[in-house]
């Protein structure tokens, strides 16, 4: 009886673990394995009831893919520049709001518990309701961004610029992506900061040092763990961000706005060519892999 | 605090005045939007309607079927955010009550899942869900407990993390008297860990209800036309007749309440959860 009492209560914490274990098995681990397996093959329409038929294409799909001369791989690189212009625009200056918010915040006593409620709004909308909005903002003729240009004067009444289309789609994207990323920016770093001793300021402004001072000196680095952290959720999150793009644009995003996602969604599900699409999203994990690691390290090692 | 200077008082109002500025604009537009009458959202932008009519929230429910993608949100949301719980309650106990092999690796492997890009597992799961049901007759592709299936995973990880924190903060004596009183480890857990958790737990629960109430990548892939979600059925709705604008924010409106409701009620919740599970 003790003996089997030993035996089930080792086992027990396996046996606790074991739903979570099977789901993460088979939603994100074999996915994945298979993801790898998938872009080894020539996996076009015609193998995707019967996809073990599909014919072994070894490593065709990659070469393709990174064959920036060519049409395929052509626009990914353009895909993966434009990505990655947006993730370093949308992190640098979500942190920026964010750190400012909660620092001003921070400070204020009235009102305090209210702003802190409405700045976490955005984050708390959903998506495709947020980005459906701001689509409306940026309607030509009907939309606010145009009407506050046209009232100020900066467009006149034939000029309306599209927003959607073309060279201003960028911008659009970026803008949206930062109202809806710096409240989680802002949520972060006002815990960061009610995590740090008030006492330590304190002793600092007795030694005489002006607040500048005490945040460069106090504040920051004692955030520095929050930051690191934050920043890679951040840029894991911007990089990988498909709802955005997607909910704005519908499913033809223009060339100025092609974020990686949408771009491996469309070559994938348009053109049903599984193979190629996960050739590009095993190159995405590698890169993604690579830059998180390089980053972790390089905090560790200082 | 700092000993700030004493203008530095207006900079910080001047700079609040301006964050709640750009979110409140989108917010406002959305709003009164929703309260004109569609020849307001035809015309020129205004900032207040020329007529204020609750008609688009009527509307709504005729022009696309918004009911049917509710309800389907509601069902797949709850379905996944129950089941998340079980899941990451059992699992999470596991983590911080008992030391086993594994336990680190463990932790570490289901964070990672998280910076996985979605796009690069929808295909293949695409494909697993496919053959699957050719092996076994389980359809998943296009049915609700396909979508239930997959996004109670997408909560997994962080409700796990947070609820370790969680249980990390209860004293463990509680429920080792429990456990010398003669309850098994599963009485323990659900008569003394679960119910001092609780805030922990309705937080986690809030948060997986966003996920999937929010989720478009997969949903676009894996409904079909009677299973679509509010995810999928908005955007298409809003792209395909953007005339109707008042009602497309009536309806965005309609979506987001219960969530935005459900949110800030509970965010203190979820930044305790947040620092909590940080801090170790």
């Amino acid at each position: 009886m003790a003996e089997r009492g030993r035996v089930s209560g080792k086992a027990l914490p396996y046996l606790f673990l074991l739903p979570a274990l099977l789901l993460e098995l088979l939603v994100h681990v074999l996915p994945m394995l298979v993801g790898v397996g998938m872009s080894l093959l020539k996996l076009t329409q015609f193998f995707l009831r019967n996809w073990s038929a599909a014919p072994f294409a070894g490593l065709s799909n990659y070469t393709v893919a990174l064959d920036f001369n060519g049409a395929v791989g052509g626009a990914l690189l353009h895909s993966f520049a434009v990505t990655l212009a947006f993730t370093v625009l949308v992190v640098a200056g979500s942190w920026l709001l964010g750190f400012t918010a909660a620092f001003l915040v921070q400070g204020q006593r009235r009102g305090r518990g209210l702003l802190r409620t409405l700045f976490l709004v955005p984050y708390a909308l959903p998506a495709y309701a947020a980005v459906i909005t701001w689509s409306f903002l940026f309607q030509r003729d009907t939309g606010l961004v145009n009407g506050v240009l046209a009232d100020l004067h900066l467009v006149g009444a034939g000029d309306r610029p599209f927003w959607l289309l073309g060279g201003n789609s960028f911008l659009a994207v970026l803008v949206v992506a930062l109202w809806r990323t710096w409240p989680f920016a802002f949520l972060v770093l006002t815990s960061g900061m009610q995590a740090i001793p008030h006492d330590l300021y304190e002793a600092a402004a007795l030694d005489g040092a002006t607040m500048r001072q005490q945040v460069r000196r106090v504040m920051l680095p004692l955030l520095r763990p929050v930051n690191q952290v934050l920043l890679v959720v951040l840029f894991l999150w911007t990089f990988n961000d498909f709802n955005t793009p997607y909910v704005l644009f519908g499913a033809g995003a223009p060339a100025e706005a092609d974020l990686l996602s949408v771009h491996i969604y469309q070559n994938s599900f348009l053109t049903w060519n599984f193979g190629l699409g996960s050739a590009m999203s095993v190159l995405l994990l590698v890169f993604l892999s690579l830059a998180t690691g390089l980053y972790l390290r390089s905090r560790r090692v200082r | 605090m700092f000993g700030e200077p004493h203008w530095f008082r207006w900079v910080r109002r001047a700079g609040l005045a301006v964050f709640a500025l750009i979110v409140l604009v989108p917010l406002w537009v959305m709003i009164t939007s929703a309260l004109k009458p569609l020849r307001d959202v035809q015309a020129q932008f205004r900032w207040l309607p020329t007529e204020w009519t609750l008609s688009p929230f009527v509307d709504i429910w005729s022009t696309i079927p918004l009911g049917r993608y509710f309800v389907n949100s509601l069902v797949v949301a709850l379905g996944a955010t129950l089941l998340s719980l079980l899941v990451a309650v059992s699992a999470a106990y596991a983590i911080s009550r008992y030391r086993f092999r594994g336990r680190r690796l463990f932790s570490l492997a289901i964070l990672s899942t998280q910076m996985f890009p979605g796009i690069l597992f929808l295909l293949p799961l695409f494909l697993i869900y496919v053959n699957i049901a050719q092996t076994t007759g389980i359809v998943l592709v296009g049915t609700l407990p396909g979508l239930v299936i997959t996004y109670l995973t997408f909560s997994l990880p962080f409700s796990v993390w947070m609820l370790v924190g969680y249980f990390e903060s209860i004293p463990r004596e509680l429920d080792e008297a429990a456990l010398v009183d003669g309850t098994g480890p599963l009485g323990a857990l659900l008569r003394v860990v679960v119910p001092a958790a609780l805030p922990g737990i309705v937080a986690v629960a809030v948060y997986a209800f966003m996920t999937a109430w929010g989720e478009v990548l997969f949903a676009s892939v894996l409904t079909s036309d009677s299973t679509r979600t509010l995810a999928i059925g908005l955007p298409a709705y809003s792209t395909q007749s953007g005339v109707y604008w008042n009602q497309v924010m009536a309806a965005g409106l309609v979506v987001s309440v219960p969530v935005v409701a459900g949110f800030l009620l509970l965010q203190r919740y979820l930044v305790q959860g947040l620092t909590s599970g940080a801090v170790k």
